[in-house]
């Protein structure tokens, strides 16, 4: 399905953020190796996202919830001294699981705009009870040591926890693409094309959505886990519906169905965010806490002229009817 | 005589104040293609819909195959062997024709939670899905994505995409919507060979479609079968003419 040129350019992504450690060390910009860490990490969450909105056409408006969730696996636990890098992510991933469960189960009752406001209701609800959990630092957040997963793989080697976080995205991509081809990925997409003929040629589609979604959210659950990781820290504004907004940006950006897309769609956004703001402050001074002011307009072309994002306007060599 | 393959009992829909279906009673034997026509907002597209379990009867009872089948959900339907195709063409346009039936084999070859291996290269599916493609005419348009297809060929892929399911029994909501005299004629000549192989209830609005066809037809308004009969009898029926063959410039003779 992948055409030359985007093969291409999903290798050079690869190479790329292989790339980044050696290279950033070499020339003593260390900052990069986090950078591109915080990018893998929401390129995980927004390629998460997309199988249940590009592909299956449901637009969760809470993602961040299990971003929240997958973090708050490992805080919580450390908090406790519980360091077990393979008992935390055991926990996220069965916590974001079982919380996909839930709100799944009860917002894919609903379709269109119901759907999207109560996703974003759900996940507002574990934003506040983040807030309100002052055991757990609560609005201030709670410190966070980094897992521990084997005496000789140190994550406080910052290369360590970029590699980790590498090898999750690119298992996580894998993983995404042989599911969205296989027989249940038709389904899914055939879900968001037509869900009245799916149920008349027999598909009781609701399972099968909902198996999705607990797959995304766990997925975005293990990116949580890594941010965690990451940060060192968890705070409920992992969880704020601003976050969920923002990994929905990120696969509009890269291309809402394309898989690939939407890490591209992370590295934009996360860069963006990093290089305009001081780009606007050379111009002029004070200006570039206003950066969505530029990137708005822009996300508004975007949407408008290439619908399938950035991934979208990659050219495809060779591409079959259609 | 054997049972009905379909038996609709007292059968009533409304929406607010709008009666869309109104006590019908409603037989379809066993090989039979029995069509329904009446005049726009007759309530055909509603009746097909409670018979293939997207919408719910108020009240009254569709036993299909000896089976009770009124509460079961439109996929339970489908897999007690009764499809449908759709008077709005609704193929999945981003798939290939192949695809697109394809779907349908599969939604009739166990459960579907299969994530590893890849669909489109699974021969369980796309053998029998292109057999049914040749079936319809549709086999060297198999690498075609649907929307990319004719009108004409879109129904077409729409009926292949009912008979995938293997079904005993074919619902058609005007499998001739929107298509010229020529493709008309080329799908009714497809659904007179299957005649005897399916049952078929037969929404049509094209007259010379449904007099090549059916064997018996009723006659819907206002969600009322004001007549049911053989296609000779429909013709000659006085009430039949006043409420919806007469005033039009219908040629049923």
């Amino acid at each position: 399905m992948l055409t030359r040129t985007k093969l291409i350019v999903l290798i050079a992504g690869i190479v790329i953020c292989a790339l980044v450690p050696p290279v950033a060390g070499a020339t003593g910009e260390d900052f990069y190796i986090s950078l591109f860490a915080r990018i893998m990490v929401f390129a995980i969450a927004a390629v998460s996202l997309d199988l249940i909105l590009g592909f299956g056409g449901m637009i969760s408006f809470g993602h961040a919830a299990y971003l929240g969730l997958g973090a708050y696996a490992v805080g919580i636990l450390s908090f406790y001294g519980i360091n077990d890098g393979f008992l935390q992510f055991f926990v996220a991933i069965a916590g974001s699981a079982l919380v996909a469960l839930i709100i799944g189960a009860i917002c894919l009752r609903t379709r269109g705009i119901y759907f999207i406001m109560i996703t974003l209701a759900l996940t507002q609800m574990l934003y506040f009870l983040g807030i309100s959990l002052d055991e757990y630092g609560g609005d201030d957040g709670l410190n966070t040591d980094r897992s521990e997963f084997f005496a000789w793989f140190d994550l406080y080697e910052e290369v360590n926890l970029y590699y980790l976080i590498l090898v999750f995205l690119i298992l996580c991509v894998f993983i995404m693409h042989r599911v969205i081809n296989s027989r249940f990925g038709m389904v899914v997409r055939g879900c968001h094309a037509n869900e009245d003929r799916m149920q008349a040629i027999g598909f009781p589609t609701f399972r099968y959505k909902l198996t999705a979604f607990v797959i995304s959210g766990t997925m975005c659950g293990i990116a949580g886990a890594l941010l965690a990781n990451l940060t060192e820290f968890v705070t409920p504004e992992f969880m704020h519906w601003f976050r969920s907004g923002e990994i929905m940006i990120m696969v509009l950006v890269g291309g809402m169905g394309s898989l690939f897309g939407p890490a591209f769609g992370a590295a934009i956004y996360l860069l963006f965010e990093e290089w305009v703001p001081d780009l606007m402050e050379a111009v002029a001074t004070g200006t570039g806490e206003n950066w969505h002011f530029i990137f708005g307009p822009l996300l508004v072309i975007l949407v408008l002229f290439a619908k399938q994002g950035l991934w979208g306007l990659v050219p495809d060599r060779g591409r079959r009817d259609g | 005589m054997a049972d009905p393959i379909l038996r609709v009992e007292g059968l009533n829909k409304s929406f607010g104040g709008v009666v869309a279906t109104q006590n019908l009673d409603f037989e379809v034997e066993q090989g039979e293609i029995h069509a329904v026509i009446g005049p726009n907002g007759a309530g055909k597209t509603t009746f097909v819909a409670q018979l293939s379990g997207m919408l719910k009867p108020d009240s009254g009872r569709i036993v299909f195959d000896g089976d009770d089948v009124t509460e079961l959900s439109a996929p339970a339907r489908s897999h007690a062997g009764l499809a449908r195709s759709f008077q709005i063409t609704s193929v999945f346009r981003n798939f290939t024709a192949l695809q697109n039936v394809a779907l349908s084999i599969q939604a009739h070859s166990g459960h579907s939670f299969r994530m590893w291996k890849p669909a489109a290269t699974d021969a369980a599916l796309n053998d029998p899905a292109l057999d049914i493609l040749k079936q319809v005419g549709l086999g060297n348009r198999a690498g075609i994505v649907a929307a990319n297809l004719a009108h004409g060929e879109q129904r077409q892929l729409e009926i292949a995409m009912a008979l995938a399911t293997r079904p005993k029994m074919l619902l058609l909501d005007e499998p001739t919507a929107g298509m010229g005299p020529e493709d008309t004629q080329r799908i009714t000549e497809f659904l007179a060979g299957l005649k005897g192989t399916y049952s078929m209830l037969l929404i049509e609005h094209d007259m010379d479609t449904v007099f090549a066809l059916a064997d018996r037809i009723t006659v819907l308004v206002y969600g009322q079968a004001i007549a049911t009969g053989t296609p000779v009898e429909i013709r000659a029926n006085d009430e039949v003419r006043a409420a919806y063959l007469g005033e039009e410039e219908v040629d049923i003779a």
